[in-house]
């Protein structure tokens, strides 16, 4: 437990007399995909909130790569190596698909505050940016505005960005969303190979993929963890089963 | 393919601009009508203070509606420097002020660039309608602070009776100082355009169209954008400098929210974000004050028109009417 990568424990948030997020201790070692999964309103978001810093948790403490970061703004999260992708693509939506890698590489760098030499004539940050686009397989789409590019694409897009921050750990928020069955093997089998890079925490509904990929799972209800452990153990377990996964089992 | 032949035709209009606005001098001149020149200054100078705005307001989203507080600021700058340079009464540590340019302008840079820090350390912790109120509310504050303040005028103003100078240059010549600004005006454009197609200009454009997506790779979008509104004041805050030396005068009215008003509107009416955007705006903006100013006392009812016909149909403004959508590459 001690090297686990993200460790979150005893954390909750209450929005009224609403327990969004009820106690939960969670952690994220190295090397493995740990699935988050729960029914709608279960919280999943909240949690996600918190681990980034747009939420700020009411008690409890998430640690990350040794540190706490329970008091951190969502920039210094990000630079501590939490690479994240949203639900619904979040993306600086004029600039082209290669600006916005770019973006994401000079954020590593730590090098904003630079004013004269122009981006697009800068060798090092679009080689860079293009080899992660050749990554995820888009490449050929690197000039298209992020607006124009299909959904599928920016979902890809997003993946790049987390990995033109070198993180040292992803969170995936429902990756899967609304990709279609073809687009959602090939990311499958993307994100298999992702997990050696850094361990990811994945958010998703899509059964097959949480299965496929998954070397844990938590199963989140009402704000609460009510089970953890392996594909087969969550499978299994009656608790699990009455209070979600019903016959998808 | 299409990209690069917007930008061309982009850069080829800009052209077109900056040559048209040299032109016009010259023609007055040749034709002793040093009327003209005069316009074609505020023109300049105008398109300055708005080049500056446009930095906040085009590539930050910023809608600052104080602008008038540095534009002001660095008119009272050049007016009580030459104020007191002119009396021999010493203002600060023994310094009595000065009549240089060249000193005045560094002095009404930082001193804007200071209230800016000022300003936006606490203006950005808000935004959208809040961000636009307080900006506002900011600049009440110096204006009002310049209306009560006897020592410089008050509400009075306070005049310079001769232009400041310029090592080697003529000042007092219409063309002379038109050159001054010209010249002023081009260098910061430069400025602008380093600065817009540099990482900053690129954190700072993400900045306005996804702050999320921008704090997430782990930029903090307030440090980003405190900069730029710096930035923004000091070339701001210069413009006001050669603002008042043109008219030898300087009053609060360079402060008041009108003018605010007027950067804004410069800004949409040239298009917003665009390099020349401030330059086409000032230009329309002062051609119709001059034009229809004449016909009618009533000229800024037929302004608001125009204004809304380009909000309604034509959002980029003259530059995006003429050279296409602006392309982020």
């Amino acid at each position: 437990m001690g090297d686990a990568v993200l460790e979150i424990s005893n954390l909750a948030k209450n929005f009224g007399a609403l327990r969004a997020t009820d106690g939960v201790t969670l952690d994220l070692r190295p090397g493995e995909i740990h699935a988050l999964i729960g029914p709608n309103g279960a919280g999943k978001s909240t949690l996600i909130h918190q681990i980034c810093g747009t939420l700020r948790q009411d008690s409890g403490t998430i640690r990350f790569a040794g540190q706490d970061i329970g008091g951190l703004g969502v920039a210094q999260r990000a630079r501590l190596g939490l690479g994240r992708t949203f639900q619904v693509s979040s993306l600086a939506s004029d600039f082209s698909a290669l600006r916005n890698v770019m973006l994401a590489v000079q954020a590593r760098r730590g090098s904003s505050f630079r004013f004269f030499k122009p981006v697009m004539r800068d060798k090092g940050l679009i080689d860079t940016a293009m080899t992660i686009l050749e990554r995820v397989g888009l490449a050929a789409r690197a000039r298209v505005p992020a607006a124009e590019l299909s959904h599928g694409e920016r979902r890809q897009l997003e993946i790049a960005m987390a990995l033109a921050l070198q993180s040292k750990a992803f969170l995936l928020d429902e990756p899967m969303a609304g990709m279609g069955p073809e687009g959602s093997k090939s990311l499958t089998r993307f994100l298999d190979t992702l997990r050696h890079e850094a361990p990811i925490l994945l958010v998703e509904h899509d059964m097959d993929a949480v299965f496929a990929l998954a070397d844990r799972i938590s199963v989140l209800v009402y704000g609460r963890i009510i089970a953890t452990g392996t594909v087969e153990e969550i499978r299994s377990d009656p608790a699990v089963r009455t209070a979600y996964l019903g016959d998808h089992a | 393919m299409r990209e690069a032949m917007i930008v061309n035709r982009e850069n080829l209009i800009n052209v077109i601009l900056a040559g048209l606005l040299l032109a016009v001098p010259f023609a007055a001149n040749a034709f002793g009508e040093p009327f003209y020149i005069t316009l074609a200054t505020r023109v300049a100078i105008l398109a300055l203070a708005a080049t500056g705005l446009n930095l906040a307001l085009g590539l930050g989203g910023l809608v600052s509606f104080g602008h008038a507080a540095f534009f002001g600021l660095g008119g009272y700058v050049a007016g009580i420097l030459a104020s007191h340079g002119f009396s021999g009464e010493p203002l600060l540590f023994g310094f009595s002020g000065t009549n240089q340019m060249w000193v005045i302008w560094p002095v009404a840079v930082i001193l804007a660039g200071l209230v800016g820090l000022a300003i936006g350390a606490i203006s950005l912790r808000t935004s959208g309608v809040y961000f636009i109120m307080i900006t506002l509310a900011f600049a009440q504050m110096v204006y009002y602070f310049a209306v009560s303040w006897p020592a410089y005028g008050g509400e009075d103003g306070l005049s310079i009776l001769v232009r400041n100078q310029f090592p080697g240059v003529m000042t007092m010549r219409p063309m002379s100082f038109f050159l001054i600004c010209y010249v002023v005006l081009l260098v910061s454009v430069g400025l602008f355009a380093l600065i817009r197609a540099s990482r900053f200009g690129s954190a700072l454009q993400a900045t306005r169209q996804n702050e999320v997506r921008v704090a997430t790779v782990g930029i903090q979008p307030y440090r980003i954008r405190l900069t730029a509104f710096v930035i923004s004041a000091m070339m701001t805050g210069l413009a006001g400098a050669l603002f008042a030396d043109l008219n030898r005068f300087v009053s609060p009215s360079m402060l008041s929210w009108h003018m605010s008003g007027e950067l804004i509107v410069l800004i949409i009416l040239g298009g917003t974000g665009r390099l020349f955007g401030p330059l086409a705006g000032a230009a329309l903006y002062v051609a119709f004050e001059y034009a229809l100013g004449g016909i009618t006392e009533r000229w800024q009812f037929f302004l608001g028109l125009i204004l809304l016909l380009v909000v309604l149909f034509a959002r980029g403004g003259l530059l995006g009417l003429l050279a296409g959508r602006a392309r982020h590459g």
